[in-house]
């Protein structure tokens, strides 16, 4: 690769060192989310040999409760949140309990590396809060066997409203359901073929660096992301070590 | 070139549609439908055909339709002619399929809202294989929507003229062949060369977007009859990895280099756990250097026919591979397989099914 002409783009194990290093901020700075884990594609019979690199980051669990005033804010079950809404601290707008309107839905989320795109991929799938299952289950490909996860359409509710828009817009090239590479059973999919697009604009914007520290990709990546269904990351983060 | 296409083509299988007993609401049960499906369409679009077939009979609902073969639910999104070189290990002709108007299996598959569904999810495949060859995808981005559609329809039509208008405007080119002149490929000048800038370097890398199904075989069986059904797709390993050509002067890159670049786990035995940590390219690269090692090594294991496998004995043996319902050599150079037998999204559909000795499986 002409190191003068970054293309946005990483390698599969710049993938799993970037994750890896993401993983760690995150436990850092939000130690009241559960971790993201490295699931090792060990699990997923025929590729069960030496390739210890391979495999996805998954967060799964994670509560998302969309109130009233079409905010959505996000914690872990029986905690308050955490989410900073544009630096502000929001502590009551994601309160479980006490309110009939708020539904609370369960989301889990899987960054998988696209070798046809050279770069993270977010899939997610969401559930009801009454129909969740021990995350024990469910990292166990024990799948919602009679298909109880959300359809797109439901999840469209579910999204920020800034999302929710553009997934009306384009309705087949933003999210759209697909097989998940490892677990092979369908998936929201946040499309990528625009992501080495934007993540060479974001890195040329902030570093005069022709090739940036690809540690850093993923948290830069998933500052993008991340928002799209509601989940912020702390700017602490995004800071160097 | 141009007679290899129209025999993909013109690929067509035919099926005997029965429905699923539960929907059946008359007597005597509606006869089985009989239709010709073109191997590089999809399920799905058949249907115009099909529902005028069953109709009158269905129970009152809203139509999900979705195919069965054996009790396995159909993937609607891989091309018919796939489903049937990987599923049907002896060709059954008609293949009898199942059809279901009722209680779409949505926690195996993804749903399908008719024609839309199948056409995005042919151009999102389209722009996957736009980027893996040409590093954007911005060929399928700029097409218009009237280009687009009828490039669609070319295939919902499987018109190969039609679709050789229409998809002209995507350079997505060909792999240079191994084995023709330089000249006979320049005389045909609307088809661009890969890595044509640095024709003077010795080696020449290309990229071919490649949908591998692999069926690990755990049962020996002598005859493909004896084969088991497939009755999970749990038991199909999804390969998708673009496959990297790094190709040396004086030498071939042949199908079966290209299913050991794309299944490292498999025929990778030579490879160290700790090897590879800070490989900057993606793993194929890693894998070619070695693979070519290989073949210096082994000449004769290269050249083997397909039905003896591999020689080593504890290699995984290749028990079966498909491409467009033919079984290609295995010594086949992949650029012919590549530019001849992939499907019209620019994919190249392969179906394997593999042996892996016991030492090797969990």
């Amino acid at each position: 690769m002409n190191e003068s002409a970054w293309d946005g783009t990483l390698s599969a194990s710049e993938f799993s060192a970037s994750a890896q290093a993401f993983a760690e901020k995150w436990k850092l700075n939000n130690p009241a989310y559960p971790p993201w884990t490295w699931v090792k594609s060990l699990e997923v019979p025929i590729f069960a040999t030496n390739q210890v690199e391979e495999g996805y980051l998954s967060l799964e669990n994670v509560c998302i409760v969309k109130s009233n005033d079409d905010e959505v804010a996000s914690c872990v079950e029986g905690e308050a949140s955490l989410y900073d809404k544009e630096d502000e601290e929001s502590t009551d707008s994601a309160t479980l309990s006490g309110n009939d309107n708020v539904q609370p839905y369960y989301f889990d989320f899987h960054i998988i590396y696209s070798a046809s795109f050279r770069v993270p991929v977010l899939y997610f799938r969401a559930y009801c809060s009454d129909e969740a299952y021990p995350s024990a289950l469910l990292s166990n490909q024990v799948f919602l066997a009679d298909g109880r996860s959300l359809g797109l359409n439901e999840i469209e509710s579910v999204l920020p409203a800034n999302s929710a828009k553009v997934l009306l817009e384009s309705k087949w090239t933003f999210i759209t359901q697909e097989e998940h590479p490892y677990l092979n059973r369908p998936w929201c999919k946040l499309h990528p073929c625009g992501s080495s697009d934007w993540m060479k604009l974001l890195f040329q914007a902030v570093e005069k660096v022709d090739r940036p520290a690809m540690e850093l990709y993923l948290v830069s990546w998933f500052s993008v992301v991340g928002p799209v269904i509601g989940l912020g990351i702390p700017i602490q983060m995004l800071k160097e070590p | 070139m141009k007679e290899a296409q129209e025999f993909v083509w013109m690929g067509a299988i035919p099926l005997q549609i029965h429905l699923h007993e539960s929907e059946v609401t008359t007597v005597p049960p509606p006869p089985p439908a009989l239709i010709l499906a073109p191997r590089i369409g999809y399920l799905p679009l058949l249907l115009p055909l099909i529902k005028p077939y069953f109709s009158s009979t269905l129970p009152p609902g809203v139509d999900t339709v979705w195919f069965e073969y054996k009790g396995l639910p159909l993937k609607w999104y891989i091309p018919t002619g796939v489903l049937f070189d990987l599923l049907c290990a002896e060709p059954e002709r008609p293949w009898n399929l199942t059809i279901h108007f009722r209680g779409y299996p949505s926690h195996l598959l993804i749903p399908c809202e008719g024609e839309d569904s199948v056409k995005w999810n042919f151009i999102n495949s389209l722009k996957e294989a736009d980027y893996i060859i040409n590093g954007n995808c911005k060929n399928v981005m700029h097409m218009s929507q009237s280009d687009q559609l009828e490039l669609w329809n070319s295939v919902v039509n499987a018109n190969l003229e039609a679709f050789i208008r229409s998809s002209s405007k995507l350079k997505s080119g060909t792999i240079e062949d191994d084995y023709a002149s330089k000249s006979s490929l320049s005389s045909q000048k609307s088809q661009k060369m890969i890595g044509e800038a640095d024709t003077s370097v010795q080696t020449k890398t290309g990229k071919v977007p490649v949908r591998l199904y692999v069926w690990n075989v755990s049962e020996d069986f002598g005859d493909m009859e004896d084969a088991p059904p497939i009755d999970s797709w749990d038991r199909i390993s999804y390969v998708n990895r673009p496959l990297e050509i790094h190709r040396e002067e004086g030498k071939c890159f042949t199908l079966h280099d290209a299913i050991k670049t794309l299944l490292p786990e498999l025929f990778g035995k030579k490879r160290k756990p700790s090897e590879g940590e800070n490989d900057e390219q993606s793993f194929g690269s890693e894998e070619e250097t070695k693979n070519n090692r290989m073949t210096e090594e082994g000449e004769g294991n290269i050249s083997q026919p397909l039905e003896t496998g591999s020689t080593a004995d504890d290699d995984p043996e290749i028990k079966l591979l498909r491409i467009q319902g033919i079984e290609p050599k295995l010594e086949t150079p992949i650029s012919w397989v590549a530019n001849h037998l992939r499907h019209p999204e620019n994919f190249l559909h392969v179906c394997v099914y593999i042996k892996v000795p016991s030492a090797k499986s969990l």
